[in-house]
């Protein structure tokens, strides 16, 4: 996990060394865009644009979805990888609970069995 | 029918399950093994509750477990953790109490963003459909609550891992 981490957040701040990154995350902030409108907003070639793009998707900073002939770019994965952390992390929690619960409803039953003869005696 | 595969537990990790089923709502399931009545005493009586509730392979123990369970009763619990000093209080009050079916409570710690939680059990033969709907009162207090790395009894070890990657990311900007 930590070394996952590590990893991850290397690769974000290679990212986020350059300005026309920061810039692209920026605008994308505020709007999803394509490639093509990036490119055009930033005075840059698609082919630059595209390299850019493509340094922040490795990060997860930036989500790309292709429709049709257009790579639209968003914010990134990023959250949605929290996201999956967090349930699952909050699954570990309820499980081990569930667990303990599981113990004492056995417990409950046994002592319902033994009780239940007493009384029948 | 495939009695190899049967008389193999499913491994423990798979039998409880967590979904987001919405913007505003997550919902936690298990089947217990057991009539509704023994899975809801285990869930209403503080001596019970006490015993699972806080599991201790998270390091957390309580401290104190007080629940009045019926309608406009309140509970209050107190947990410490062996990586922090401070203990955790986890407070609210129960709006709805059906004995051996549902019950509802507030979650009052987080003030006014905290969730209603509400636990239904489904008896089905010998065994119990337990599940658990935390709703938020928004999408943005949902994304809050998972946002804050915390999900109410393990992760202030993950809290401390954001805050030194934050510290990281400010220092090198």
């Amino acid at each position: 996990m930590v070394q996952y981490t590590q990893t991850r957040f290397d690769a974000s701040f290679a990212a986020l060394s350059d300005a026309t990154r920061r810039g692209v995350l920026e605008q994308l902030g505020r709007a999803d865009a394509s490639i093509t409108d990036l490119a055009s907003k930033f005075h840059m070639t698609l082919t630059g644009m595209k390299k850019h793009v493509g340094v922040l998707e490795q990060a997860g900073l930036v989500a790309t979805e292709k429709v049709g002939r257009v790579r639209t770019c968003r914010l990134g994965s990023r959250r949605l990888e929290e996201e999956a952390a967090w349930i699952e992390s909050y699954r570990q929690l309820w499980s081990a609970r569930f667990d303990a619960l599981d113990n004492i409803v056995e417990e409950l039953k046994r002592k319902e069995k033994i009780d239940g003869h007493k009384q029948r005696k | 029918m495939d009695t190899s595969r049967e008389s193999e537990p499913a491994p423990m990790t798979d039998r409880t399950t967590v979904e987001r089923k919405s913007e505003r709502e997550l919902v936690v399931t298990r089947i217990f093994n057991g009539p509704a009545r023994l899975v809801f005493e285990a869930w209403t009586k503080p001596e019970l509750l006490k015993r699972w509730w806080a599991p201790k392979s998270f390091g957390v123990s309580f401290l104190s477990c007080e629940a009045d369970v019926r309608a406009g009763g309140t509970y209050r619990f107190v947990y410490g953790h062996a990586a922090s000093e401070q203990p955790m209080a986890f407070f609210g009050r129960y709006i709805e109490v059906i004995p051996n079916a549902r019950f509802v409570w507030t979650n009052d710690e987080g003030g006014e963003g905290g969730a209603v939680t509400t636990v239904t059990f489904e008896e089905a033969g010998d065994e119990t459909r337990v599940a658990m709907h935390d709703l938020y009162p928004s999408k943005e207090a949902l994304d809050g609550a998972i946002a804050s790395g915390s999900t109410g009894g393990c992760c202030e070890s993950f809290e401390q891992l954001d805050e030194l990657l934050v510290t990281r990311g400010a220092g090198g900007s």
